[in-house]
């Protein structure tokens, strides 16, 4: 689905990363961890198209071929299927749960289609269904989480970026996401890849494992290896 | 109510809407891009001329010289933005407001080269200086005409902002713009077309300010869009309703201090309008219906 190679990326005049390889099969969930700074973040900006690639090859399949994402517009991308949840949420608040999701198929034409995906949200979170005219300002913060995934789903995403989900999240809430996580990649094929900070969680749900540092992938494998490898255990799962 | 009165309300209600027409476009722009359109006030004066223009060459029929209008300012809005904004994005605002001036500059000074600076005297077609009696009040049909249009522009605009797709993302990218780009919004489109709508009702503000007043020259932009930018910051910039109601205030208020005051007052008219402003912005300096700017995370 996705491959990477030797990805290097710029901002101002920081290496943010330096030659990073990454592949992430069709219908697999990859996850990518690593302390702040790392560079997860960055990553997922230059795979939405949203920071200039300084060099490396960056390619998706699509079924028209491989597509050269260091080449193609933001909206391309979308359009091509790479759909970023982004962290934070970054939902509208001013505007409607309705109009969050519509916004998340803005380049849809089939508004049929549109509808029905949205009545797929609201089925699975009655709640975001319950409260449709209401300004999303004004959702819990897990419920920002499930509306911000159901804005990126309705896009019909064939790679799904997760930025830290699990940010700010109560754990019982945070199980729940990743729950349903598991449940879009298990029943619906979404193939993900999730930047998380809480790197146990990622691990449990992660097919395939990159750990980052200052810029590097350190470490690969899959999320059980990573789990059994004392050095991530120290590093990464320890403490706290 | 006297016949005055009558006079005076429909006066405030005309001039009010006119300065509602081009502050639509000032608030329309600063809340997606959060700049504000220096040359906005000169689409004014470009659709006062294309007026001129057609109702002298006598080749189109008059009522479609609205329509040409509204076109050629959405056309000259655009090319605003293609041509000053769009060659700087991604640059510091301070750029923007500079670009936007010298924009203005630029388009006030070829219309003094190719238009002249004389002031040309311009009527209306006979049927659009029709006057009518109102309760004893005499009044000229085209001051009933521009409100009428004017609500009937705001509600498009208005269903058009809440209803339609790109409607809702321009609200997306006023509130949230990296997230916006996420759903695939083309930000640059989008930037064109609030330069371009706001652009056609400036344009039209042009045309009946023409009809008015009956005379046009290459600077008369100016003071309108100045005036109309007050009206924006006392609704809130940003606020599509408090553009339109800070349009109203002001054309209220002014025809108010001309026409209620003894006359030797009436030439401290824009002091009065300027003063109103320093007031607003140390009472309420986000505007009647704006909302204060918050730190963005």
């Amino acid at each position: 689905m996705l491959r990477v190679e030797d990805l290097h990326v710029t901002r101002g005049r920081t290496k943010v990363l330096d030659g990073i390889d990454l592949t992430v099969e069709t219908g697999e969930i990859a996850t990518l961890i690593g302390a702040n700074g790392a560079g997860k973040t960055t990553m997922l900006m230059a795979l939405s198209g949203l920071l200039p690639v300084a060099s490396g090859r960056l390619e998706l399949n699509t079924p028209d071929g491989p597509l050269d994402i260091a080449r193609t517009g933001p909206v391309d991308l979308v359009r091509a299927g790479i759909v970023h949840c982004p962290e934070g949420r970054q939902i509208f608040g001013r505007l409607t749960i309705e109009e969050n999701l519509q916004l998340g198929a803005y380049l849809s034409d089939d508004r049929a289609g549109v509808a029905r995906a949205v009545a797929g949200i609201y089925d699975r979170f009655p709640i975001l269904g319950e409260r449709r005219a209401m300004k999303a300002g004004n959702l819990s913060g897990g419920e920002q989480m499930m509306l911000a995934i159901g804005r990126a789903l309705v896009a019909e995403p064939k790679l799904l970026l997760l930025d830290e989900p699990s940010l700010g999240l109560a754990p019982q809430i945070t199980e729940e996401i990743f729950g349903f996580l598991e449940e879009l990649n298990r029943e619906h094929g979404v193939t993900m890849l999730i930047v998380e900070q809480n790197a146990m969680l990622a691990l449990e749900l992660a097919d395939r494992a990159f750990v980052l540092e200052t810029g590097h992938v350190v470490l690969n494998g899959t999320g059980k290896e990573l789990l059994d490898d004392p050095a991530v255990f120290e590093a990464y799962l320890g403490v706290g | 109510m006297s016949d005055y009165l009558i006079q005076q309300i429909v006066n405030g209600l005309s001039l009010g809407s006119l300065y509602a027409l081009v502050a639509i476009g000032f608030s329309l722009i600063y809340g997606v891009i959060r700049l504000v359109n220096f040359a906005h006030g000169d689409l004014l004066m470009i659709g006062a001329f294309m007026t001129f223009g057609l109702v002298a060459s006598d080749l189109v029929p008059w009522a479609a010289i609205p329509l040409l209008v509204l076109a050629g300012g959405f056309l000259a809005g655009g090319l605003i933005e293609r041509v000053a904004f769009r060659s700087i994005s991604g640059a510091p605002m301070i750029t923007g407001f500079i670009v936007t001036l010298s924009a203005s500059v630029a388009i006030q000074n070829l219309a003094l080269i190719f238009l002249g600076s004389q002031p040309r005297n311009f009527n209306f077609p006979e049927v659009f200086r029709m006057r009518l009696s109102i309760g004893g009040a005499d009044v000229a049909l085209i001051d009933l005409v521009i409100p009428v249009v004017t609500l009937l522009c705001a509600l498009a605009l208005t269903t058009f902002i809440r209803k339609t797709r790109a409607g809702i993302a321009i609200r997306a990218v006023a509130e949230n713009p990296f997230a916006a780009q996420l759903m695939g919004i083309s930000i640059g489109r989008l930037v064109f077309l609030v330069f371009a709508v706001g652009g056609a009702l400036a344009a039209l503000a042009g045309l009946f300010w023409s009809g008015k007043y009956g005379q046009i020259n290459p600077l008369m932009g100016f003071l309108p869009g100045l005036k109309a930018f007050v009206a924006t910051i006392i609704g809130g910039v940003g606020s599509l309703p408090g553009a339109i109601i800070g349009g109203y205030i002001l054309g209220f208020s002014e025809i108010a201090f001309v026409g209620f005051l003894p006359p030797e007052y009436s030439g401290y008219r824009d002091a009065f309008v300027f003063g109103l402003l320093i007031l607003i912005l140390l009472v309420r300096p986000q505007g009647l219906f704006g909302e204060a700017e918050q730190e963005r995370a």
